[in-house]
Order: structure tokens, then sequence, then C-alpha cells
């Protein structure tokens, strides 16, 4: 099967002479489809600078981005534009959904972008929005919604479209622990029945336990590469013991998102 | 798509979105009712010289056109007749009195003195003509009407001041005509020995070489495209006279250009004033969506969708607040008395509300720009 995600040798200078900065050196990783791969490391190790170059939003320095095949380096503007919205699906931190858009038109939303939202279009919608247990907030605004329902309606809008590639940035990080493990399980699960290639940036190394591979960043520079299950799981493990205190922030972030989570 | 988005927006925003449609129906109404106002005084000013039944105005020489200053005497009227390529001539005298309405306060009105079935008799269109040059008859204008409720048959009572007395004079009504105010003031018509009666000229009290002087005279041309030829010849011919066409004349009336000018800067402050509210809101608009603009280019949206959906927004408020403010002026207009001078023609009111069509689209412009700018790495919280 060939990979639905490739990148080649990526690099990505910010500044020129002496101010450059280099914040993606030479990273080499592909995805297959039916692959969930988290990429971690520290703030500041160039993880949300290399996903912006896997979508298309920034052009690498060097090297090659391809998607399905096809490298983004040959689009014009507005093809990348026409490209991202049929081939990759988004889960953002924040600013995710459309506010003035139900949730339901959330997810609609990318099928009429894409030129065709039809009977069935709209039904698969309906369905995929019943799966992830938002049957009675469809015609909710995002407003009127809590952090984890948020969170659930970029997931069914990443996914609608059948795009090869799902890319995620960090979809926990206003969620407290219960929900954040919802929401990423149930991520990991459509991704892989759906055979999509799956990209999660995330500081939150508990919620590796759903991926398939960690792909660990530090300093610009790929680090590590944790494919075996029992290590990943160890790697997980590490970060949610009784004593840790690396996620707290993020729990604290998230902690009054959880009420009214419960549909 | 662009437009599913836009009226979704709006929708959803309702509150927002009404509250700056209503802003330029107020400013539609302002537009409109400056229009309506310039329109109804400069027609008020104008309004006899403007449907005066000759193409030429005389007014004696060096006067700077002031009606109230000419003075043409009777031999100078028939030379004029007497040029060739003149097909009429009529003298027209005009002066300020009071008509007295039992009940009501005295209603200043323009006299008119004019040589029945010559130039510068306004047509009746109900009733008659005025008949002979000495009938205590007189042609009322339809303002006067309308303020007063006098009518064909009726007796106007006249009061006009003669050096230092009152005097009073009642004139049978005979006919009516259509609006021919001069300086704000209704038009009323009397043949020009009745008009010597009620408001005898200073020159025609003394005797002075004994002939009868009037203000102005109208004269009708043979070839009204030879108006300017005409104009010329009558200056060389007669001497001593100034000929120039209506609309001249009208412009020269005391304060009638000032206030022309004043009233369109205004119009045109307003126009602006347009502009930069419709821009101001629209640009806030902008600047609080940056990061859900950079969300939807990152998901697919196109710049093309993006602009466009903006645009629709504005073209759609726009015209709502227009429309309006359109309504609610007409609807307006019908509760103002007669006595204000406020006309609403449909050339005027057309002509404004397409340029407030365009003051939206105008203002809108620098925030679409600002739109097009949004770029979808805002989304990754990477960009400005």
């Amino acid at each position: 099967m060939p990979e639905a995600l490739r990148a080649d040798a990526v690099t990505k200078v910010y500044g020129q002479g002496a101010n450059a900065v280099t914040a993606v050196n030479q990273v080499s990783f592909s995805v297959m489809p039916g692959e969930f791969v988290a990429l971690v490391g520290p703030s500041g190790s160039g993880k949300t600078t290399l996903l912006a170059m896997l979508a298309g939003l920034l052009s690498p320095t060097d090297g090659e981005i391809l998607i399905g095949g096809e490298p983004l380096g040959e689009f014009s503007e507005a093809q990348r534009t026409r490209f991202r919205g049929r081939a990759i699906g988004f889960s953002f931190q924040s600013n995710n959904l459309v506010p003035y858009l139900t949730a339901l038109e959330n997810v609609e939303l990318m099928l009429r972008l894409n030129g065709r939202l039809d009977r069935a279009g709209r039904v698969r919608s309906r369905e995929l929005l019943e799966r992830l247990g938002l049957a009675e907030r469809m015609r909710a605004y995002p407003g009127q919604l809590s952090g984890g329902q948020q969170q659930r309606v970029a997931i069914a809008r990443a996914l609608i479209h059948q795009p090869s590639v799902v890319l995620a940035d960090e979809p926990t990080a206003s969620l407290d622990t219960e929900r954040a493990y919802q929401v990423v399980e149930t991520f990991a699960h459509l991704i892989h029945e759906q055979e999509r290639a799956g990209v999660m940036v995330t500081h939150d190394l508990r919620m590796v336990k759903y991926v398939d591979r960690v792909i660990q960043m530090m300093d610009g520079h790929l680090s590590q590469i944790i494919s075996d299950r029992a290590e990943i799981d160890a790697l997980a493990a590490i970060q949610s013991g009784p004593l840790e205190t690396s996620a707290g922030a993020t729990q604290a972030q998230g902690g009054d998102n959880g009420n009214g989570d419960g549909t | 798509m662009a437009f599913y988005l836009s009226f979704k927006e709006i929708w959803h925003s309702k509150g927002r979105y009404l509250l700056i449609a209503m802003i330029v129906a107020l400013i539609t109404t302002l537009v409109l009712f400056i229009a309506a106002l310039s329109e109804g005084l400069g027609s008020g000013n104008r309004e006899y010289l403007e449907k005066l039944n000759g193409e030429l105005v005389v007014f004696q020489e060096n006067v700077d056109l002031s009606i109230g200053a000419s003075r043409i005497g009777r031999s100078k009227l028939n030379a004029i007749r007497r040029v060739e390529g003149v097909a009429d001539a009529g003298q027209v005298a005009n002066s300020s009195v009071s008509v007295v309405v039992a009940g009501r306060d005295p209603i200043d009105v323009s006299l008119f003195g004019v040589e029945p079935g010559r130039p510068g008799e306004p047509p009746a269109f109900e009733g008659r003509n005025l008949g002979r040059a000495r009938a205590n008859e007189v042609v009322i204008d339809e303002r006067l009407v309308r303020l007063t409720g006098l009518a064909v048959g009726d007796t106007l009572t006249v009061r006009s001041i003669q050096g230092t007395n009152e005097e009073f004079y009642d004139l049978a009504i005979v006919g009516t005509t259509d609006g021919r105010a001069y300086f704000i003031q209704p038009g009323i018509f009397v043949p020009y020995l009745t008009f010597e009666k009620v408001k005898p000229q200073g020159e025609n009290e003394q005797g002075g070489n004994g002939e009868y002087v009037s203000n102005i005279v109208a004269v009708k041309l043979v070839d009204p495209a030879q108006i300017d030829v005409m104009a010329e010849q009558l200056e060389t011919l007669v001497g001593g006279i100034e000929a120039v066409d209506r609309k001249t004349a009208y412009e020269a009336a005391p304060g009638y250009s000032a206030q022309m000018s004043t009233l369109s800067t205004q119009r045109y402050f307003t126009f602006l004033i347009g502009v930069l509210v419709v821009g101001g809101f629209f640009q806030i608009q902008t600047l609080q969506k940056v990061a859900q603009v950079g969300m939807l280019k990152a998901i697919g949206a196109s710049n093309r969708t993006v602009a466009l959906s903006a645009i629709a927004q504005i073209v759609t408020l726009n015209a709502l607040g227009v429309a309006l403010g359109t309504a609610g002026s007409l609807a307006l207009s019908l509760t103002f008395p007669p006595a204000v001078p406020i006309t609403f023609t449909g050339d005027a009111v057309a002509s404004a509300v397409i340029a407030l069509m365009v003051i939206g689209p105008l203002g809108g412009l620098v925030s679409v720009f600002l739109l097009l700018r949004v770029e979808p790495l805002v989304a990754l919280g990477l960009a400005q």
C-alpha cells in the first residue's frame, strides 16, 4: 500500500543571515493509511511548524511534502487551498468551528466547500455526529456546546469528506482528562476504521496510548520514532502516574469545560 | 457557498447587523431629506422663472440680474417686440404682498403683474386666465390653495404697504395654476394695471417720463434654438438691457447659489459619513474574525469565497438600510405640513438612492482587502 503522507528531508528556516532560525531540520517520515501518529515534543521543538508544512499552510525552505503521492510544492496558492479542502481533514486547538453554523452545518461545510452536499452527504453527516454521541446537539451552535462536544464536532468535520490525511493540533488542550481520553480514543478508532492517515500534535504524552507510532521532536530534529506497542504504552504510563505534573497545566485549563459534557 | 456563509452569519447576529442597517437607514433619511429640502427650496426660489413661457428674460442693464432693482419702461418693451425673431414679449412686475385670511396669520406671497395673453402669464389649470388689463382678478398658485383652502370664485384680500400706509384690495380668484413660487413665496398673478394699483412702482407714481414701468420682460422667440444669438441681438438693438436664459436668471436670484451649494455640501458630507460608518463597522467585524477566517481558509475556503461572502453581506445590509430609509422618508414626508419646503421628486430620490447604494461597498472595500490578506496559518496560531 502506498503511503498517504510523506515528509522528505523537510527543513524550515525563519529569517535570514545571522538572524536565521532553523525551526525544522531535515525531518523525514511517512504515514500509511489507517495509521495514527502522534507528533510530540516540548514547546519550540518545531512540531507545529512541521504540522503547518504537512497541511500545505507553510512552504518548506527545503525538502518536500507529498500527500497521496502529490508534491504540495508544485501547487499554486489557490490550488493548494482547494487541495486542502479535498484531501486534508483538520481539527484545531482553538477557533475550531464556524460560530454561526450549527454542529451539523459545521460538518456539512466540508462537503459544501468541495461542492457536493447531496442527500447522501447530509445523511452521512448526521450519522457521524450520532456516532460521536451528538445526536441531541446537532442543531446547537458552537457557543452552546462544551469543549469536548466542540472537539467531537471538529473530528466529524475532519473526517466527513473522506480525506486521505487527517491533521489534529492539540485536540485535547482544553479538555479534562476523562474527556481528553474519550475524544482521542474516538478519533483513533475512526482513523483506523476509515483508513485515514492521522497525525496529532500533542504535548500531553498520556494521549499517545491510542496511537500507533510516536514521533518525537527536539530542537527541530526528529529525535526518536517509537513504534513498539509496549514502549508507547510505557511512555503514556509515565505521564499518567499519580505524581505526574506535566499534564497539570492541561487539566487546570480544561477543568471547567467538563461540565455539561455528559450527553 | 459564499452566499450561504454570508447569510448564515447575518442570521446568527441579526441584532448587530440590523443595527448597522438602521444606521444606513437613518443616513438615507438624512440624505433624502436634504435632497428634498434642496429641491423644495430651490424650486420655491426659481419655480416662476423656471416655468416661464418664454426663452429669454430681459433685465435692466447693470443691475446684476436683480428683479427688484431692474426697471424696464414701456418704450423698451415696444423696442423688444420690434426685434426680428421675437415672437412675443410681456412685461412682468414683481413685489411682495400679504394675503389676509380670516382666522390666521397673513401669508406672504409674490405678487406678479402680467399682461394677459402675453409671455409671463402662467396658464390657469382650473378656472380661466386673466381677462382685461384692468380687471380686479387674480390667478393663484396651487400652493396657496393648499395653504388657505381658497378656490376659484372666492375673494382674495391682499394687504399692501404703500409708503407708510396699509392698503387692502379685494381680488376675485378666477383661476389656479401649478406651483409658481418665487422667493419661497407662492405666486399670485394680476393684470399689470391692477398690479399698478396694488403696488405702485415709484417711477410710475412720480410720473417719470410718463410711461409704465415693469421689472422684467419675458421674451418668447420664433426659434427657441437661437437663444444665444437672440440675446446678443436684443442687447445690441435695444440697448440698456441684459437678456439671459431662464437658468441664468434664477441662479442670479439673491442667495440662490449660496443656498444650493450649502445644501449639496451637506449632502456630500452625509455620503462621506455613510462611507466611514459602514467602512468602520465592517473593519471592526473583520478584525474580530481574523482567527475564524484563517480557519476557513485552512480547511479549504478560497479567497474568492471569503471576499464574496463579505461583499454579499455589505451589499445586503446596505440595500436593506437604504430600502428602510427610503420607505421611512417617503412615509414621513406625507405627515409634513404644506408650508415645509420639501419636495420629493423621482429624479432626486433615484439619484440619491443610487449614490447611497454605493456607499456600503465603498466603505467595505478596506475590510475586503483585510480579509484577503488573512493567512490560513493563523488557524495553527503561527501567524498574525
